[in-house]
């Protein structure tokens, strides 16, 4: 394999490492894999060095073919992986032949997945790093999201017939779901709040809003209380930060954060629980739990050691929580992902999908309306836009028909599988 | 005398380093000669040392260097500091056309200073800056020393786009944006030189302690130099000089 060509994007799929350091000094943020955990798992299976360069993939997967035989391997999210429609057994080393097709149905548990590579993802350094700078557009790809025509290069060893069959033990696959307990050290600014400011942010249940991106996972949720206020004399920032400014608000500063910031930080999560963060979707619940330094270092030792136990001979077995359960090819029906079920099954170009009402695939905030009651639209026709993750996505129409009601006007903020256009029932019932 | 710096957690791989709580010219020169000291001595282990205005900020991974290791190297090494600050600096000189389309908000700044617009111009070229610090964005320096008078609030509103090369007041700092973005300095003027460029070592013009002087230019020579730069031709005048100012 010498390169991988992308046929379709995908929502937002970008080449990451481990993170550009020592360039911090000079303002240039880190960036990276958000879940560099599963990024190692990837490489190490894939047969690369851990901190080689992946692609990171977020929600709904890119098509992508491969230009000739390699061994690749997928980790993290369960985007709902398929090698020339058949599903794709996750965090494991497998061969792909000359021309393969990896596709997503739609995603099962969790937010990013990570495609290693045998040679790795082969874009040039920059500043020591492959990993992409979105908002500076550095690095990686072009500085930015791969998009359908880029052929994207594969490093020099994605030539040799690498190992397959090799696979992190099944008791090691983490589960995701859509609650996550999210261990923290407390500091540096801890003093800055008041003892009920503390314990609102460590017994209150937030939720991931959908304006986090790669800079940060924003949370909505009970406010806290600052002492005096929540401006300081900026100082860095690290990876995981727990940033609380004016509005009482925590935001984890993740991967692409800015490398000094001005505002209070009331803990930073530990490493080995930003996986955690930078899995979790809009609408998840998260919870803050105080945890001693020690602790924090322990938990990274025991998520790297964890790493050492890829090895070739644990037969691969679905788990018994029912993660990765049904292969049908349909994604799973779970109610953070409804309806975007649908829209990825349009994308797809799968048979005409029959519900009477177009859903939203993700919470958002509705940016425009493009149709009225009455309007009959075709299969794929724009209806409104939705913006969540910091990004634009059109949702379309799942199938031809007239539309009976539009149920939200711009600027509405919409949970995950909101009803947002319905179709006449009539029309419903003929199609 | 060696000033014992609080040493703050900032999770498992950091440790902020924090020196004082103010904008403060000895409190930064600290900061930069302590960078300089631990980036001489580093460790196996420690990532990077990213300094800001009164504190550093150093990464490390744990799992190589244990946070008992790092707090006595950082204190050995704050305890060993020359108490001068560094032995020398650079001056770097950058071409500014001010008002106009290239400062916007120039107006506003001499209305809140009670100025004409050519001595807010003249007032902020007067002075020597420095760099405090790099952030916010590739290349974008912090600058101190504003003087007094021209210190005006943030916009309300920030402006979703800010052309690359802006000159900016928030408050009491000025600052260059290196590239677009949005942005809610005051805009007074827009130099053509380049402060940041990933293929150059460092690929940042500036760095923490350099100092900056304003050179006011004409829109012909702001023309000319863009010219140069987009041949990269131009070098910005960079003079080197003992401190102790």
């Amino acid at each position: 394999m010498t390169a991988i060509e992308v046929l379709d994007g995908g929502l937002l799929t970008t080449v990451q490492d481990l993170g550009r350091f020592g360039a911090q000094q000079y303002g240039v943020p880190v960036s990276g894999a958000m879940d560099a955990w599963a990024l190692r798992a990837a490489n190490r299976l894939a047969g690369n060095y851990e901190g080689a360069a992946a692609l990171e993939i977020t929600l709904a997967g890119p098509v992508l073919r491969f230009d000739g035989p390699g061994v690749i391997a997928l980790t993290g999210g369960d985007l709902g992986a398929r090698l020339d429609g058949r599903a794709l057994d996750p965090w494991q080393s497998v061969g792909v032949p000359p021309g393969a097709e990896l596709s997503f149905a739609g995603p099962r548990d969790g937010l990013r997945a990570y495609l290693g590579v045998a040679g790795g993802i082969g874009v040039p350094l920059v500043l020591e790093s492959r990993s992409t700078l979105l908002n500076a557009r550095l690095g990686g790809f072009m500085g930015r999201a791969l998009a359908a025509g880029d052929r994207v290069p594969v490093g020099p060893g994605g030539m040799a017939i690498g190992r397959t069959g090799w696979r992190l033990p099944r008791t090691l696959v983490p589960a995701y779901g859509h609650s996550h307990m999210v261990r923290v050290v407390m500091g540096p600014q801890d003093d800055a709040f008041t003892e009920d400011g503390i314990r609102t942010f460590l017994s209150g249940s937030y939720t991931l809003a959908p304006q986090s991106d790669r800079v940060g996972c924003r949370l909505t949720g009970p406010r806290i209380a600052h002492r005096l206020g929540a401006d300081i004399v900026s100082d860095g920032t690290a990876f995981g930060s727990v940033q609380v400014s004016g509005d009482g608000l925590p935001i984890v500063l993740m991967a692409d954060r800015g490398t000094t910031g001005g505002y209070t930080k009331i803990a930073t999560v530990a490493s080995a629980d930003l996986p955690r963060m930078a899995q979790a979707s809009p609408g998840d619940r998260v919870r803050f739990v105080r945890v001693e330094l020690d602790e924090a270092v322990a938990l990274l030792r025991a998520a790297r050691t964890g790493l050492d136990r890829i090895a070739r001979d644990e037969p691969w077995s679905a788990p018994a929580a029912g993660i990765f359960e049904e292969d049908s090819g349909e994604p799973l029906a779970a109610p953070a992902y409804a309806g975007l079920a649908d829209a990825l099954a349009l994308r797809r170009g799968s048979a005409a999908v029959r519900s009477t009402a177009v859903r939203a695939p993700m919470p958002g905030l509705v940016v425009s309306v493009a149709v009225r009651a009455g309007d009959t639209v075709a299969t794929g026709q724009p209806l409104v836009v939705l913006e969540a993750m910091k990004m634009q996505n059109p949702v379309r129409a799942t199938r031809a028909g007239r539309i009976s009601r539009v149920l939200v006007a711009e600027g509405a903020l919409v949970e995950s599988g909101a009803a947002l256009v319905e179709f006449d029932d009539a029309d419903a019932r003929r199609s | 005398m060696p000033l014992v710096p609080r040493l703050l957690p900032a999770g498992d791989s950091a440790i902020v380093v924090e020196y004082g709580d103010g904008i403060d010219l000895s409190l930064n020169a600290r900061v930069r000669l302590l960078h300089r000291a631990l980036g001489a001595t580093r460790p196996a282990g420690v990532v990077e040392t990213v300094p800001a205005y009164r504190s550093l900020l150093v990464h490390y991974d744990p799992i190589v260097l244990s946070r008992a290791a790092i707090e006595r190297w950082i204190a050995e090494t704050a305890d060993h500091l020359p108490a001068e600050s560094p032995a020398a600096c650079r001056t770097v000189e950058i071409p500014v056309v001010y008002g106009g389309v290239a400062g916007p908000d120039l107006a506003d700044v001499a209305a809140h200073a009670g100025l004409e617009l050519h001595e807010v111009a003249d007032l902020h070229a007067s002075v020597e800056y420095v760099v405090f610090m790099l952030g916010f964005m590739p290349g974008f320096p912090y600058l101190g020393g504003l003087p007094e008078r021209l210190a005006t609030p943030r916009l309300a509103t920030p402006r979703t786009l800010v052309p690359a090369g802006s000159v900016g007041i928030a408050g009491a700092q000025t600052g260059i944006y290196p590239a677009e973005s949005p942005g809610g300095w005051r805009l007074i003027g827009r130099t053509p030189v380049v402060l940041f460029d990933p293929s150059d070592s460092p690929p940042a013009l500036l760095e923490a302690g350099d100092r900056v002087r304003f050179v006011p230019v004409a829109t012909a020579d702001y023309d000319a130099i863009a010219r140069e730069v987009a041949a990269g031709l131009y070098r910005p005048a960079i003079r080197a000089e003992s401190a102790g100012r």
